[in-house]
């Protein structure tokens, strides 16, 4: 890094893992974003709340390139979205994973894609797996495992290929409460030992600050933010940060945000 | 599952095993009901024997065509011919509907021919396939083939139509180009529902090359053995090979499905 900065001088690393300016999308003739902008610090983990239908889901999916803007631009890493790399984690594992792939062939997908030998490919899964202390039987199909399992393999998917950027909808929403704090805590492992960036929607405002470095406030259609509100409690995060008198001064402000954009 | 709750359940096992033996014979019940309703109609005299002979009498002419041979040449020609039928129908049928599916103009410019044919009766279509294809044995399987090609088509292109939108994405955002997408997703998402066809696909092929071998004629074939033994009133050799047939068909379906089971471990998971 330091290196290339030297080398050329006239371009400066990026300040922010994303960037949106003057981002517009219409669905059938009505706006869902005007004009809407963001710009989120490096290294973050930024989590997205707002009501339901706000747009957070074509929000993520249009800065992952998932879906077309209609006018605007992203940038992540100060790159143009297709030169990015990126690491998804969908909502649904169940409709995200290929059943008739075993986990380590899921796992193992996006290299393949890449077209890496298959010594390479399993270097690169063993040396996740290990680096996350994660016992799976990866042999077996994903739909034989629990639910939070099935999305731990599904987040490792998405980080195999080193990801510049982690993009998670709802990860947590098709995850009963048990397993919810253990992918939880998971996340919040990979993050502290990668600290790749993240993007996530979360529909939980308590999930939504728990792992979180800022907190984007959404409100109802059209879409704008709101707010960005920053929550700084050092990690790792664990059961007393929920108890901790900034957690819940950062809970008790967001909801109170959250209540006023419902009234209007 | 919790030490008490795995032994309680066993418990069940060795408590019931009787319990359990009547419930795996449960199938044959309708089986034996049929067979003593026949049996019963049979004997009571309401219907000239010549015309209905007893289930036993129609079993026994089954087990001995079938051990001294008369009744083998015919059933093996017509696997043969509903083998070839449904292979060729497959070897086309599931590429081009996977062509089809994965391209909506292309489905749709199509939709009305195969609805239209598939809504067609196959066995109306035989005079045009003699008037090709003459009265040849290759007639007989076209014919058969062209039918479940139908369905093979329709069911693959169905399949990839309808396949999972988000794995489609996971896919992509993944990095996958469009023919990895075809080729590690659509393909087999399509799996469960080309099944589906092929199974309906070599059912037809079956039904169609029966009718075809009693309404073309052939040197043999169940079919035209059916039929000719109910124009000399062999009844019991005429309900044999209907039997057999039936027996056919049901095993072929059965083959399937266990090749669905087998081939598509993740379906309803
Ligand atoms: N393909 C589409 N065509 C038309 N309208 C759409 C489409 N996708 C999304 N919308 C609309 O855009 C709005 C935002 O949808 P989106 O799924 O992004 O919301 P969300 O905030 O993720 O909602 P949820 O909380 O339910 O997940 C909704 O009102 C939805 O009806
Ligand atoms: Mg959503």
């Amino acid at each position: 890094m330091m290196i290339n900065s030297v080398t050329t001088p006239t371009i400066a690393p990026p300040e922010h893992f994303i960037s949106v300016q003057g981002l517009c999308k219409s669905f059938a003739g009505l706006p869902l974003y005007e004009d809407f902008n963001l710009d989120l610090p490096n290294n973050q983990l930024v989590s997205i709340f707002g009501p339901n239908g706000c747009g957070k889901s074509t929000l993520i999916n249009m800065i992952s390139g998932l879906i077309p803007i209609d006018r605007g631009e992203i940038r992540i890493h100060g790159k143009p979205i297709r030169r990015a790399k990126i690491g998804y984690v969908f909502q649904n594992y169940r409709d995200s994973m290929f059943p008739w792939m075993s986990a380590y062939d899921n796992i193992a997908y996006p290299l393949r894609v890449k077209g890496m030998a298959e010594p390479e490919c399993r270097d690169r899964v063993e040396r996740l797996i290990s680096t996350f202390n994660i016992r799976l039987d990866l042999k077996r199909y994903p739909y034989s495992f629990s639910g939070g399992q099935q999305q731990l393999v599904s987040i490792l998917r998405a980080l195999v290929a080193d990801p510049e950027v982690l993009f998670l909808d709802e990860p947590f929403s098709a995850l009963d409460f048990e397993t919810t704090l253990f992918v939880r805590d998971k996340l919040q492992e990979i993050f502290m030992a990668t600290s790749i960036p993240m993007l996530m929607v979360v529909h939980n405002l308590e999930e939504a600050v728990f792992l979180a470095d800022t907190v984007l406030l959404l409100s109802k259609r059209p879409t704008h933010l709101v707010e960005a509100v920053p929550f700084t409690v050092p990690r790792p995060r664990t059961p007393d940060t929920l108890t901790s008198p900034e957690f819940i001064e950062v809970s008790r402000h967001c909801l109170e945000i959250f209540r006023q954009e419902m009234r209007k | 599952m919790t030490a008490s709750s795995v032994r309680s359940s066993q418990n069940q096992v060795r408590r019931f095993p009787f319990a359990q033996v009547v419930d795996r014979l449960l199938p044959l019940v309708g089986v034996l009901v049929l067979f003593g309703v026949w049996w019963l109609i049979a004997v009571s005299g309401l219907i000239n024997p010549v015309l209905l002979p007893t289930p036993i009498a129609t079993l026994g002419t089954l087990i001995t065509g079938m051990l001294t041979g008369t009744m083998l040449p015919d059933f093996f020609a017509t696997v043969l011919r509903t083998f070839s039928a449904f292979l060729m129908a497959a070897v086309v049928g599931v590429p081009v509907g996977v062509a089809l599916g994965s391209s909506e103009k292309l489905y749709r410019s199509m939709e009305f021919l195969i609805d239209f044919f598939r809504s067609t009766p196959a066995s109306a279509l035989i005079p045009l396939f003699i008037l090709f294809f003459g009265v040849s044995d290759f007639s007989k399987i076209v014919i058969a083939a062209f039918s479940a090609f139908l369905l093979i088509v329709f069911n693959s292109a169905y399949g990839v139509i309808n396949a999972k939108q988000s794995r489609i994405l996971a896919a992509k955002v993944m990095g996958a180009n469009r023919w990895r997408v075809f080729k590690d997703v659509l393909l087999l998402e399509s799996l469960p529902q080309t099944f589906i066809g092929l199974r309906s696909g070599i059912s037809i092929s079956l039904v169609i090359v029966i009718v075809a071998e009693m309404f073309i004629g052939t040197d043999q074939g169940l079919g035209k053995r059916i039929i000719d033994a109910q124009q000399v009133l062999n009844v019991s050799d005429m309900y044999a090979s209907i039997l057999v047939t039936g027996i056919l068909g049901y095993v072929l379906n059965m083959l399937f499905l266990i090749l669905e089971k087998r081939f598509v471990h993740w379906s309803g998971k």
